[in-house]
């Protein structure tokens, strides 16, 4: 257990059959900082998110999550291949069984890592405040007696999940659609209700995929504040991709930049801002515009 | 847009004689040709009175929605929101009044319907269990499931076979049905839940037909195609036989003349009440944790996962529930029926299930309702018109495709009151 560091990735590789998506990935994440990862487009960014919160198996390297007073392998909570020690321990066999058999992204989840996606994924049918119930779910009363019955601590454990859904949805300045279905809404408020649904399930670092993706100035500053309030009032560790250079520089205290998956630079916003390797990185992108970082 | 402008008779006219000739190829065949030994009559008659029903109907459709009228129901139709709405937090639900009004009349309906009428209603019934288990795996957990009759199957059998070689009467075999049917839909699913769509699709396909198959050969536990008799249910250990080898019958008992009609009524009360519970149950069900995952899962499977639900755990927990309902009904259907066979558990039923489900509108238990007794009651007591049954199932199919793609009823979800949050 890493009191310093919440997240630790180490050699992650990453090969999609030829496509080397990630090459040697190594950084750490420093418990309660806001951090970004940035870099050109396709440089492998989505996809280290997606070896974080185990959407994808990675094919190499190791991601400790050290959340909740227990430190997680991302990697076999997955479930790993059985190896031939484990026929001679029950115990590791077991274990490993038990991973592969209930194994998988919601585990990461559940140890404290909670994320959004690039292209929002809510749940569109639904209204606001249910989407904010279903990311309840682990800490509702789940006893299907106590459900059917309407027992008193079922009563009383809805009543949380729902005090608990307003207040995210007045963080998220979205409480005057609570009851409107989440398709509905306009892609700044579906962006907002996302971050609020990952936070209802009270993770200790939160990775946003492009939070800032698509929203217009003043909403961009929104989001900057609402970041600040994620991690000063709740402790969350803020893990974000992002393309808006501005948004990028005012609020991380740290910077990881990837570029054809592999880390290229790392280090406070001063350090990126003027370190040659980005500048060319960003430039070689398209050649002869102009950058600034 | 008005209506000054007068009906365009010319295109009422040509839409009538499209349809008609629409109608000619259709029905030329199926109607018009009918089959005597080797050879066949042609019955132009027949075909002629049909196509000429159709071209005036087409007329008469075409001219009505030329009128002001049409064009405003036209318009009101093109309007109508089809999709999911979310109920006001102060809401009245109209079922509050519609509900004890509804229990009155059906425990009115054994003592004043005769006998067939409720024999129809029983088997109205068994297809409502059957829609509102299947509702939970298809409408609201997403999971495409094509081998539904298979656990119908279970059911069914289950109590014909326990009554066989183990002795276990009605009421001890509709729990364990329930039960046995339910670990089934846990033994098939925990492998292929991780499966999508499709892929689902066709293996619950073949696990429907696996049952039907292991029921039909293995003859030796279940008599093949000949089937087994099933026991009828007892009331207080009476039973509803003319005679019986061991104990009183209800009609002994009671010092009444014997009368069959006593049995159905019988299993007509304990459906009732059994199909009151399922639907209490799975009111419920929709407002808890677990269905609001079910929808979920429906929604979009990789946020639920990111959100911490093991949704292999979900599905199954849906999978489970739909299965064990589908048990329920099988008891019922062994028992209203007195005998089982392979034959009752084809693949026409499983379609028949999900096209209840898919008409009363997925997820919403009232539409299923309405739809299982459409789809099963209307047949019966259009006996007269038996032989395009089919064919009249497949139109209605189509109707409502075009009229109201996404069911009877509109689905509507629950809104909530806004409240100060407070977290922790
Ligand atoms: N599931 C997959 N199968 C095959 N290749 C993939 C897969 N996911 C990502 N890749 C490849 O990995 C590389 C990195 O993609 P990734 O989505 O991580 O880029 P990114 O940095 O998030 O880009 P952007 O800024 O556009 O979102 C791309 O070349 C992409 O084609
Ligand atoms: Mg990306």
């Amino acid at each position: 257990m890493s009191l310093e560091h919440i997240l630790k990735v180490e050699n992650l590789v990453m090969h999609f059959g030829g496509i080397k998506a990630l090459n040697d990935v190594t950084f750490n994440i420093k418990r309660g900082s806001v951090s970004a990862l940035i870099g050109p487009n396709g440089a492998g960014k989505t996809t280290v998110f997606n070896c974080l919160t185990g959407f994808y198996k990675a094919t190499g390297g190791d991601i400790t999550l050290s959340a909740q007073n227990k430190e997680t392998s991302v990697i076999k909570v997955l479930g790993e291949p059985f190896q031939a020690t484990d026929f001679l321990s029950p115990f590791a066999f077991f274990r490993r069984l038990k991973y592969k058999m209930f194994g998988g992204s919601h585990l990461v989840n559940r140890a404290g890592l909670s994320r959004t996606f690039q292209n929002i994924r809510l749940f569109k049918e639904m209204s606001v405040v249910e989407n904010l119930l279903v990311a309840q779910h682990m800490r509702a009363n789940r006893s299907m007696l106590a459900g059917v019955l309407n027992t008193k601590s079922y009563q009383k454990s809805e009543e949380e999940a729902l005090d608990r859904v307003f207040y995210w949805l007045g963080v998220v300045d979205l409480v005057d659609s609570a009851n409107r279905l989440a398709g509905e809404l306009s892609y700044g408020q579906q962006r907002r209700l996302e971050i609020a649904r990952a936070m209802c399930t009270n993770p200790e670092i939160i990775c946003l995929d492009e939070p800032a993706a698509g929203l217009n100035p003043s909403e961009t500053e929104a989001l900057t504040k609402m970041i600040r309030v994620l991690r000063d009032e709740h402790n969350t560790t803020v893990l974000l991709i992002e393309h808006d250079m501005g948004m990028v520089m005012d609020i991380s205290d740290y910077i990881v930049v990837l570029d054809h998956g592999e880390v290229i630079a790392k280090g406070g916003p001063e350090d990126i801002r003027s370190n040659p390797k980005v500048i060319a990185a960003y430039l070689g992108a398209e050649e002869g515009e102009e950058v600034t970082l | 847009m008005s209506a000054t402008a007068g009906i365009n008779y010319k295109k009422s006219v040509i839409d009538a004689l499209v349809a008609g000739f629409m109608a000619l190829i259709v029905f030329g065949p199926i109607v018009g040709v009918v089959l005597d030994g080797y050879s066949f009559n042609a019955e132009f008659g027949k075909v002629a009175w049909m196509v000429a029903v159709v071209v005036i109907g087409r007329f008469a459709i075409s001219c009505f929605f030329q009128t002001e009228k049409g064009i405003a129901m036209a318009f009101r139709h093109a309007n109508n929101d089809e999709g999911v709405a979310v109920r006001l937090p102060d809401h009245k639900s109209k079922l509050l009044w519609v509900v004890p009004l509804v229990i009155a009349i059906g425990l009115l309906v054994p003592f004043i319907a005769s006998k067939y009428v409720l024999t129809v209603i029983i088997l109205g019934l068994i297809y409502v269990l059957l829609g509102l288990g299947l509702n939970i795996v298809v409408g609201l957990a997403g999971l495409l499931d094509l081998g539904f009759v298979g656990f119908y199957a279970i059911g069914a059998y289950g109590l014909a076979l326990g009554y066989e070689n183990l002795g276990l009467g009605f009421w001890s075999m509709l729990p364990i049905a329930a039960l046995i049917a339910a670990m089934a839909g846990a033994i098939l699913g925990f492998p292929v839940l991780r499966m999508h769509g499709d892929y689902l699709a066709i293996v619950t396909l073949g696990f429907g037909e696996i049952i039907r198959l292991i029921l039909t050969n293995w003859t030796s536990l279940t008599h093949g195609p000949n089937g087994i008799s099933a026991p009828l249910p007892t009331f207080f250990g009476l039973e509803f036989k003319r005679r019986s080898r061991d104990g009183e019958t209800f009609h002994e008992f009671f010092n009444i003349p014997y009368d069959s009609a006593y049995k159905y009524m019988f299993i007509y009360l304990v459906l009732f009440a059994v199909v009151w519970a399922v639907l209490f149950i799975k009111h419920r069900l929709v407002k808890m944790p677990i269905g609001r995952a079910w929808e979920a899962l429906r929604e979009d499977e990789i946020a639920c996962r990111s959100l911490g639900l093991n949704h292999v755990l979900v599905k199954l927990s849906a999978f489970m529930i739909g299965a064990s309902t589908a048990g329920l009904a099988g008891v019922f259907f062994a028992t209203y029926q007195g005998f089982v066979n392979p034959s009752s558990f084809t693949f026409f039923e499983s379609a028949l299930i999900l096209a209840i489900v898919v008409l009363g509108g997925m997820g919403s238990t009232l539409g299923v309702v309405i739809a299982a007794f459409c789809l099963t009651v209307l047949p019966e007591l259009l006996r007269e018109f038996a032989e395009y049954r089919v064919l009249m199932f497949g139109i209605l199919m189509v109707v409502m495709m075009i009229w109201k793609p996404r069911g009877i009823v509109r689905v509507t979800r629950t809104g909530f009151a806004a409240r100060k949050g407070v977290v922790k």
